[in-house]
């Protein structure tokens, strides 16, 4: 047997360093085709994940349909139904659901995975992460909202709003109160360490601001300190507007004001909007907690 | 925008990040070429994913120039982004999308991506497209990490310990898969705690130990590797017991002999030494030298001796302003 030398050794990776593959011309996308591509895969995600599609879009559902059977009578010294106010409220409920636990749990969880972390080094628009949680939290507070209308008129007699003026209340207390509670839900998320304690810190807050403001129990009929603790918070504008929507005026008289303080509910969840926009911007990290 | 003529893509001054008293990084020095494979070294700890994090706009540094092909990292800008490719350290998660829809997803950001299939097939994940990547095993997570990575086509890609959770093949289709981009003329910094990687991929390599690069330089010729003597050993047997050693050729130190009973002898002329070693054997009556072996210094005897060597001055608890250690900053 005879040695060869081989004849054309190579290095690694040497193969083609002066032949560079010539870069071809295209354009960055920008914030409408990311957006775009942002908002696909938040409803993905949202409708295909048990746990989001239960917890955020049911559990209002669930609550409507074990007190709606619950409640009777007539809230004292007016002759409208405990049940109607009910119903009023779960809606204002239902959209804190989906606009602010369940975004605010779904950042805390982008977050702890590196989701965000990750989709911060690629070119993408920072903004489009927040157009895709937009469409994600307005596709499903409708949808919670027509869930909890359609079950509320099937099962448990809710009239719909009698007048026009009564649909463009609706129509706008649900669009302020969409985005104040999505403000208020991602800039709370910062609050959340990472993704196992994040229901157990977004749910209490839930919870306890459900029963402050009128959502069970009729609000005038609450301790005067619950009144006014529940008036710095959106929840209790916002299941007001909804009284206004679907009960007659004659309620009035045991709302605290004596009337539906249409323009003050209106303030007001607009006022969250602007300082919860103010908050996740001065609040939100891309990078995780821990990078400084 | 375009990195300028003669401009490396990576280029590090006096990089320096502290966290109050503890300096991960103290002044470190580093260029990277055009269309190499650069490896970063070091022990956990050293700064490596520090400086990589940093060179990647993921991290803001305490002080020190950093351009990175021709931006300072920190501006974080989008055309710089679209031409970085990153695969960070620790495996994402993308809840409820399948393996090609991660990739479709990420592909969308970039004005020239590779097409999703080719990337797809590239990491081997083809089989497992359809698989919701909550699904995936640890290997093939790791691996949609790398697809994420390189979609964008990027003229110059971060690979953090790329191949950490891959069984052996896996790791060879990764390490074609860093060869792909080489070919194509991409720029590569790889960091990896192995050293047969480092070897079988880059052409040149630092070594970061205590935020400091301790040696940097081509592989080949790395930690003086070409001038360090090769050595001979072989168990002695009971034969050649107590026998006195042939006149071997200059240069050529036999070790005292350990308890183990292997003589070690360190040469230059390895070739020459068995020349004279074996005759000598074979008069005594051995045919074969038990346990023979011809061992040259390998990256990783090299690699541990660095390290040895600069285990002291690693205190990084006071501010030095000069090198501790006269190799720091040396290339």
């Amino acid at each position: 047997m005879t040695l060869t030398q081989p004849t054309a050794t190579t290095a690694p990776g040497t193969g083609g360093h002066a032949a560079a593959t010539p870069r071809r011309a295209g354009r960055l996308p920008g914030i409408w085709r990311a957006g775009a591509a942002r908002s696909k895969v938040e409803l993905w995600a949202f409708f295909r994940n048990k746990q989001s599609l239960v917890f955020t879009l049911m559990f209002p559902v669930i609550l409507l349909v074990v007190f709606g059977s619950i409640f009777s009578g007539k809230v004292a010294g007016t002759d409208t139904d405990v049940k109607l106010v009910f119903m009023a409220g779960i809606i204002a409920a239902g959209v804190m659901s989906t606009a602010f636990s369940g975004l605010a749990i779904n950042i805390a969880i982008e977050r702890d995975t590196g989701t965000v972390r990750r989709l911060a080094m690629t070119p993408m628009p920072k903004s489009a992460y927040f157009v895709g949680k937009l469409v994600r939290v307005i596709v499903t507070t409708a949808l919670e909202t027509v869930l909890l209308i359609g079950i509320a008129l099937a099962l448990f007699g809710l009239p719909l709003p009698s007048t026009p003026e009564r649909w463009f209340t609706l129509g706008w207390d649900l669009a302020l109160g969409t985005v104040a509670c999505a403000m208020a839900g991602a800039a709370y998320s910062a609050l959340i360490p990472n993704s196992r304690s994040a229901a157990a810190i977004v749910t209490p807050v839930f919870m306890v601001l459900q029963f402050i403001s009128g959502v069970f129990f009729p609000f005038g009929q609450l301790p005067a300190w619950m009144q006014t603790v529940a008036a710095f918070f959106p929840v209790k504008w916002m299941a007001q507007g909804f009284r206004s929507v679907f009960l007659p005026d004659s309620f009035t008289v045991v709302e605290p004001a004596g009337n539906w303080e249409l323009g003050h509910i209106a303030m007001v969840l607009t006022a969250w909007s602007l300082a919860g926009l103010l908050l996740t911007a001065f609040s939100f990290r891309w990078r995780g907690p821990r990078v400084r | 925008m375009a990195t300028a003529v003669g401009e490396h893509p990576v280029s590090v001054r006096g990089l320096r990040k502290s966290y109050g008293d503890w300096h991960a990084v103290q002044g470190l020095d580093l260029d990277i070429h055009q269309g190499e494979v650069f490896a970063l070294l070091g022990p956990n700890g050293a700064g490596k994913t520090t400086t990589v994090e940093i060179l990647e706009g993921v991290r803001q540094r305490t002080g020190g120039d950093v351009r990175v092909l021709g931006c300072d990292p920190a501006e974080d800008r989008r055309e710089w982004r679209a031409r970085i490719g990153v695969v960070p350290q620790t495996t994402g998660a993308y809840s409820d999308l399948t393996v090609r829809e991660v990739v479709e997803h990420f592909a969308a950001f970039y004005p020239n991506p590779l097409p999703v299939g080719q990337v797809i097939d590239m990491v081997g994940l083809a089989k497992h497209e359809k698989k919701q990547s909550a699904d995936l095993s640890g290997g093939q997570a790791r691996r949609l990490d790398v697809a994420v990575g390189i979609v964008g086509d990027p003229d110059l890609i971060f690979l953090d310990e790329p191949t950490t959770g891959l069984d052996p093949v896996a790791r060879r289709e990764a390490w074609d898969l860093v060869r792909y981009f080489s070919e194509r003329g991409r720029t590569t910094v790889l960091t990896t705690h192995y050293l047969d990687e480092a070897e079988a991929l880059a052409q040149r390599a630092a070594v970061i130990v205590a935020g400091r690069v301790v040696q940097c330089g081509p592989l080949a010729e790395f930690g003086g590797r070409s001038q360090t003597p090769t050595t001979v050993s072989f168990r002695i047997p009971p034969e050649l017991a107590g026998r006195t050693l042939p006149p071997l050729p200059p240069g050529a130190e036999p070790a005292p002999v350990g308890v183990d009973g292997v003589l070690r002898i360190a040469t230059y002329a390895p070739t020459a030494l068995l020349a004279a070693l074996v005759p000598w054997a074979h008069q005594a009556g051995v045919g074969e030298l038990p346990e023979l072996r011809v061992h040259r210094p390998t990256l990783e005897d090299v690699y541990l001796d660095l390290i040895r060597e600069h285990a002291d001055g690693t205190d990084r608890g006071t501010d030095t302003t000069q090198s501790i250690t006269p190799e720091a900053g040396k290339r």
